[in-house]
């Protein structure tokens, strides 16, 4: 269906591009956190109103069932991360970490992600998608280096770097799926529109879709997080503001995803290429339980919860290149519920370590005492990262795990060591920082309540009663996937 | 294609390769500096020499891209970086300069074994174009993993990016190569600006990218 005079994808990318130049003149940080919150909760309500009313699919952009999930996802993580931004960069700037120059910077940056992952989402063209990510990486490399530490400057360059070659990599694979479509599409701009590549891709060169699918694979892939790629995201988690951990953990690694499972199916289509499941399945178990094992050496919050993603993604990676309509609505399933679960836990990091004045795992100590409602929330938070009943992530780490019995018994094995191995670490330290004697930080926190508590909210209800409406199209995605 | 324009096309981007190995062995900043932007040069040359064969108007603004920014601005910006903080002699490589030789022909070799395979339908020169792009590509990630300096790496970074250009303009009517040159042109500016900070914040007293991760085991 579709309203005359109405375009929610126009409204959704003109809105953060509009905002991001006015937050960029506002001098006063406390309006301009407002005009962020605000601006992100209509692109959140604009985002939803895609369901129903959806404007033509033209060359350049494109809204279909798949992709309309990830936009109201990230809408929605986009929205509650302001909210929480706005309590944590007030902080920020009474300890004099942050000026108000600093934050008209940010707050421009932060619209100008928005706009760059909206525009990745709904490119109906290869080329603008990739100019779309690229865009995205260049904000949040800014972002990660803005306290303009040592550690900052080098988790952004080297987050710079390793992005950069991902990047070239993904347009190099780019290329090839133009040159591909060339001879059957025709030249111009038709080579790599997604509707018109989809139809037509039975006909393409299989050899040269296999070699771009390569490069697609690793240089997104990079992006995703995929172990031997991670390198860059460990440290940008650490060294950046909280609120741009939760953007990158919650968001940009989904747009990632969700490009490399465009040109899946596009392989998908294409009987005599390569299938790609296998390589998707082998590199998300790789990160699992590479992941899972270096979890126990991290000293760090938020680079043990960095891992956390790394291992995450690797699960998602894995069911979705599983296949079968069962593991791929655990696979969306599971990406919702990661996204909800570990922007909730990074909020909740972010004030802790405002308390504490710290991000070292040891000197965090019995949360539960000092700070009451930060510590429950870790605790929650981590018990449903870790996949304990009844929270959503369970439910979906057990859809994967079922899934995946019932055709690979030895695949199934391997998730589950790694999912164990993963817990253990959780668990281990997760007592040291919520039980036991509190260590100074008794300070009662200004934290905002309502993100953190929207998203474990959510994450429960999915664990106890998934919406049907919800079931439904997700079960219809799942089926377009294949 | 004519004959003509067909060994045109096939030298410039052979040159470009050419060009790849001999950064590969430089072992001064200032002389690898100079001899990227003769790279950006053959590289210009060679996408425009495409716009003039495909009659495609729109790659001779990538082709002046590719020489006003990477010929010119980016190179001098990095000679007057380089020069302040004094680092001219500072390119050492972390593996020798004869398997870095050897490790480059053995990637351009690939790349031609599995490109001349694959791409068996596409015509003779897409396919060549296709083969010389992806050695480029390959010989600048290549330097980018031997070189220490994060001037260097930037380098490697661009001279990957040449390759990639080549292969986008080599596609015959590829759309949006004008606006993946601005994109990129952006990112190298970007990388620049990174080199510029680090010497700004005076935080490093080198931009020596093994440096950067001294922290490393205290921080995990």
């Amino acid at each position: 269906m579709s309203l005359p005079g109405y375009d929610g994808v126009t409204a959704i990318l003109a809105l953060p591009a509009a905002t991001a130049l006015i937050v960029a003149l506002i001098p006063s940080y406390r309006v301009s956190a407002m005009v962020n919150v605000i601006s992100s909760l209509a692109t959140f309500l604009i985002a939803v109103s895609l369901f129903s009313f959806r404007p033509a699919n033209g060359p350049y952009f494109l809204v279909d069932d798949l992709n309309v999930v990830f936009i109201v996802l990230n809408t929605f993580v986009a929205f509650t991360t302001s909210v929480f931004s706005a309590s944590y960069i007030a902080h920020e700037i009474e300890t004099g970490r942050l000026t108000p120059m600093h934050l008209r910077f940010y707050h421009a940056m932060y619209q100008v992600l928005l706009f760059a992952m909206n525009l990745a989402l709904t490119a109906n063209n290869i080329g603008l998608m990739w100019v779309a990510i690229e865009m995205a990486t260049l904000t949040t490399v800014a972002m990660v280096g803005i306290y303009r530490t040592q550690e900052a400057i080098e988790a952004a360059w080297k987050y710079f770097i390793l992005g950069s070659v991902g990047i070239a990599l993904a347009l190099f694979g780019t290329i090839l799926v133009y040159m591909a479509a060339r001879p059957v599409v025709g030249e111009g701009l038709d080579g790599m529109v997604w509707t018109i590549l989809m139809q037509r891709v039975s006909e393409f060169d299989p050899a040269l879709l296999d070699l771009a699918f390569v490069f697609l694979m690793l240089g997104y892939g990079t992006k995703v997080g995929l172990a031997p790629l991670h390198a860059w995201l460990p440290d940008a988690h650490a060294e950046g503001p909280t609120p741009i951990s939760a953007v990158l953990s919650g968001l940009l690694l989904n747009v990632a995803l969700y490009a490399v499972l465009r040109f899946k199916l596009l392989l998908d289509a294409n009987a005599h290429a390569i299938a790609p499941g296998p390589l998707m399945a082998t590199l998300g178990l790789v990160s699992l339980i590479f992941a899972a094992f270096m979890l126990y050496r991290r000293r760090d919050i938020k680079r043990m919860f960095a891992f956390s993603s790394i291992e995450h993604m690797g699960i998602i990676v894995f069911a979705f290149g599983m296949g079968g309509a069962l593991a791929n609505f655990a696979g969306l399933l599971h990406m919702t519920m990661h996204s909800l679960t570990k922007s909730a836990i990074f909020f909740t990091v972010g004030h802790i370590a405002q308390v504490k004045r710290t991000q070292k795992i040891a000197d965090i100590t019995g949360l539960t005492v000092s700070q009451p409602w930060l510590g429950w929330s870790l605790v929650i938070g981590v018990f449903a990262i870790a996949g304990l009943p009844p929270l959503g992530v369970f439910m979906s780490e057990f859809l994967v795990v079922t899934s995946t019995f019932a055709r690979s018994p030895i695949l199934a094995l391997l998730l589950v060591f790694g999912l164990i191995v993963a817990f253990g670490a959780l668990m281990l330290r997760l007592q040291g920082m919520a039980f036991g004697e509190p260590t100074g930080g008794d300070k009662p926190s200004t934290a905002s309540s309502l993100p953190i508590g929207a998203h474990l909210g959510l994450v429960l209800l999915a664990g106890i009663y998934p919406p049907p409406p919800l079931v439904a199209w997700f079960q219809h995605v799942a089926a377009m996937l294949r | 294609m004519t004959g003509l324009s067909f060994d045109v096309s096939h030298f410039l981007a052979g040159a470009l390769v050419l060009v790849s190995f001999i950064l590969l062995y430089q072992t001064r900043l200032l002389a690898l500096i100079n001899i990227f932007a003769i790279q950006a040069v053959v590289l210009s040359l060679s996408v425009a020499w495409q716009a003039f064969v495909q009659d495609a108007p729109h790659l001779y603004i990538t082709a002046a891209i590719a020489f006003l920014f990477k010929a010119l601005i980016i190179p001098i910006a990095l000679h007057r970086i380089i020069v302040r903080l004094g680092i001219q002699r500072d390119a050492e490589n972390v593996v020798g300069i004869g398997p870095t030789m050897l490790a480059g022909l053995a990637l351009v070799a690939l790349s031609i074994v599995v490109m001349l395979r694959i791409a068996g339908d596409a015509d003779a020169l897409a396919r060549e174009d296709l083969a010389f792009a992806l050695s480029v590509v390959l010989l600048g990630l290549l330097m980018m993993v031997v070189r220490r300096n994060a001037v260097s790496m930037v380098i490697g970074f661009m001279s990957l990016e040449n390759g990639l250009i080549l292969a986008a303009a080599g596609a015959k009517g590829m759309p949006l190569v004008v606006e993946i040159s601005v994109g990129f042109s952006v990112l190298v500016a970007f990388t620049v600006i990174g080199v510029f900070l680090f010497r700004i914040s005076e935080r490093f007293d080198t931009v020596d990218a093994q440096a950067l991760d001294r922290f490393q085991g205290d921080r995990q």
